[in-house]
């Protein structure tokens, strides 16, 4: 059976300038597997230039890779014609950053939900389609009747954002891409964001990247983690494994900088090495080369990934005794 | 120690088509030099307000309507408008939401700082203002190249210490930061909050950091104080505010806080945030509270000191009082 979504080495590099051509690396080989009759939720994470939003753009069909396919049920989704684009527009949704731009201020937020029931044809008539509205409003723990008929500023950000994962949810996808969905979010609605993003999941078997830099949040909801730095895989693996017990230099970085809300857990007394590198990395090497407090002279060639546990692999040569995984098997590590 | 920032009743509102908003009531504050003080509280809560009637930059429809900014012994709201520009970076600093934005695209960084300082000392000789300037780009870790760099050629979280370096450049006594990192992604944001803290340290100001990341705040600051609707409902030390919140809507904010040790449990606030300009009679949070009594739906609780320090405004402290 084909997967879900398969990754085949995916790379995605941003060009520059017309004649002196500069290129940025933003996905570098990526392979992932996700299985269909297993629903997830994978956190993709990483701080900003690392690939995350990147990935999510090649997911949606928004931008081609520039090489390596990405299938959907088996098929590459950027030769998808006629009725399959359709149905792979259909079951592979996102809810983005910003619950107040997607917005058109001059409609109510009816507007947000009729146009995909109009556009795939999901209801007969006017009834059902305001039932299927409702239905779905609720299932996200909004209230139908405080929502519909209202403008999008009579509105509180947690409860557009919610509009944003109902109307997703009205097109009964199999994928769902959730880019940083409660960044912008106060922190007392976040919960229930998360919470209804996480019972997609779990009730409507609706498989979730979530792609985020807050580690927080995406330990709370998801099961396994990929980090990635300037577009390479750093660490994979359980989020629990992971969070708790970081390997790799820069998922060490990462967690140490989170700011927990624990007044016994203060904020990592490592030193932060270096800013982020000005100059653009081209050497073959490993990524975090130029950052990393452990640099050795072996790190010039990109390390593989070392599987440390069942479920927790780094791309980081002070782990070179245990074996290797080809970047192939990237999934085998992210349980479900 | 003598406070060296004073907020005594300050009421703020904005006036719309639908009738006054009452943004800031009634709103009582002090800071000691060096202390730094965590402002929280949910958007619309009147966070914002509060700093930007510090700075008296609030613009109608909203009105400054009473009380004072006292910082240094200057009441700020007694100033003339031509005072307060005086006052503004030099006894006062503002460091915006999104502040990197704020620079311009066209002129060296270095003009732009030394832009500030003319502003407000015509006597000073352009090598010792450099010589200031440059001082101050090393005291937030950033290179004396920096001076003669365009905004385009730095990060983010370059861009928004050049923003720092502009604000203490005149070393004011009180710095308001309004989500200085909420832009920045983590590693980033713990390098200009590290940053913060080492300059403030250095010359002495008070600080105001403005947010809703309760992580930042067990991070940075020593103290918090919960915004809601506009009013002041805790003001603790930072320990005893994640160990033992006294007002519900604190106790509510801290329980919804993630951390390591409840994965998967979700306990969000019920209820949505009232609109200022049909806030509930009484305590403006009663409708979400799960304590509530008669007496909060009538009458309004006032802030009342407990000990250590500590303010709340809830009834459920004034009956045991």
């Amino acid at each position: 059976m084909p997967e879900l979504l398969e990754f085949n080495n995916v790379s995605k590099v941003y060009s520059r300038g017309l004649i002196s051509q500069t290129s940025t690396v933003a996905l570098s080989n990526l392979y992932l597997k996700l299985k269909e009759d297993q629903p997830t939720i994978v956190t993709v994470a990483g701080e900003s230039g690392s690939g995350k939003t990147t990935l999510a753009m090649l997911l949606l069909g928004f931008i081609p890779p520039t090489s390596g396919q990405i299938l959907y049920h088996g098929q590459d989704i950027n030769t998808l014609k006629g009725e399959e684009k359709i149905r792979f527009r259909r079951e592979v949704q996102a809810v983005f950053q910003d619950p107040f731009s997607v917005f058109n201020p001059f409609y109510t937020v009816d507007h947000l939900l009729t146009v995909p029931i109009k556009k795939f044809k999901l209801a007969k008539s006017k009834s059902e389609a305001r039932d299927r509205m409702v239905e779905s409003l609720r299932a996200v723990g909004l209230h139908p009747q405080d929502i519909l008929g209202r403008f999008p500023h009579q509105l509180s950000g947690g409860q557009r954002q919610r509009i944003n994962v109902a109307r997703a949810l009205l097109l009964q996808p199999r994928l769902l891409v959730a880019d940083e969905p409660v960044s912008m979010v106060d922190a007392s609605l976040r919960a229930n964001i998360l919470e209804t993003l996480r019972s997609l999941q779990s009730d409507y078997g609706v498989t979730i990247i979530y792609i985020t830099h807050d580690l927080t949040t995406a330990y709370h909801i998801a099961r396994s983690i990929i980090v990635l730095y300037h577009g390479a895989v750093m660490e994979a693996g359980d989020i629990d494994t992971v969070i708790k017990s970081p390997q790799h230099p820069y998922t060490k970085l990462l967690i140490d900088s989170i700011p927990w809300p624990d007044i016994n857990r203060r904020w990592g007394a490592t030193e932060i090495k270096a800013q982020e590198s000005e100059t653009e990395d081209r050497s073959p090497g490993c990524k975090f080369y130029a950052r990393c407090p452990f640099a050795m002279e072996k790190c010039k060639f990109a390390p593989p990934l070392f599987r440390i546990s069942e479920f927790q692999a780094a791309s980081c040569y002070l782990y070179e005794q245990h074996s290797p995984v080809e970047a192939e098997r990237l999934s085998e590590l992210l349980p479900v | 120690m003598t406070p060296i920032m004073k907020i005594i009743n300050l009421q703020v509102s904005y006036y719309t088509d639908s009738g006054r908003a009452r943004a800031l009531d009634g709103v009582s504050l002090s800071l000691e030099p060096g202390e730094k003080l965590g402002l929280v509280g949910e958007s619309g809560s009147g966070k914002s307000t509060m700093a930007l009637a510090m700075m008296r930059m609030i613009k109608p429809p909203g009105r400054i309507e009473g009380g004072q900014v006292i910082v240094g012994g200057t009441d700020l709201t007694a100033l003339s408008d031509d005072e307060m520009l005086k006052a503004r970076l030099s006894k006062i600093s503002y460091i915006p939401q999104g502040a990197m934005n704020s620079l311009n695209p066209v002129m060296r960084i270095g003009a732009q700082m030394v832009d500030a300082i003319r502003a407000h000392n015509h006597s000073i000789s352009g090598s010792e203002m450099e010589e200031l300037c440059l001082q101050t780009l090393e005291s937030v870790d950033l290179k004396r190249s920096v001076f003669r760099m365009y905004a385009h050629e730095l990060s983010g979280g370059m861009k928004q210490r050049v923003c720092i370096a502009i604000g203490v450049l005149l070393k004011p006594q009180m710095i308001i930061a309004d989500e200085p990192t909420s832009a920045l992604d983590v590693v980033t944001q713990r390098q200009v909050m590290e940053t913060i803290d080492r300059v403030q340290d250095k010359i002495g100001a008070a600080v105001i950091l403005i947010g809703h990341d309760m992580g930042l705040m067990a991070q940075f600051v020593d103290k918090v104080a919960v915004m809601y609707a506009g009013r002041l409902m805790e003001v603790s030390h930072v320990r005893e505010m994640f160990t033992d919140p006294k007002h519900p809507y604190a106790q509510a904010l801290i329980k919804s806080l993630p951390n390591l040790d409840n994965k998967g449990i979700f306990q969000g606030i019920p209820g949505m945030a009232p609109a200022l300009l049909r806030l509930p009679r009484g305590c403006a949070f009663h409708p979400r509270c799960e304590h509530m009594m008669e007496i909060c739906q009538s009458v309004r609780p006032d802030l009342i000191p407990l000990t250590d320090g500590r303010e709340v405004s809830c009834h459920l402290y004034s009956e045991a009082n």
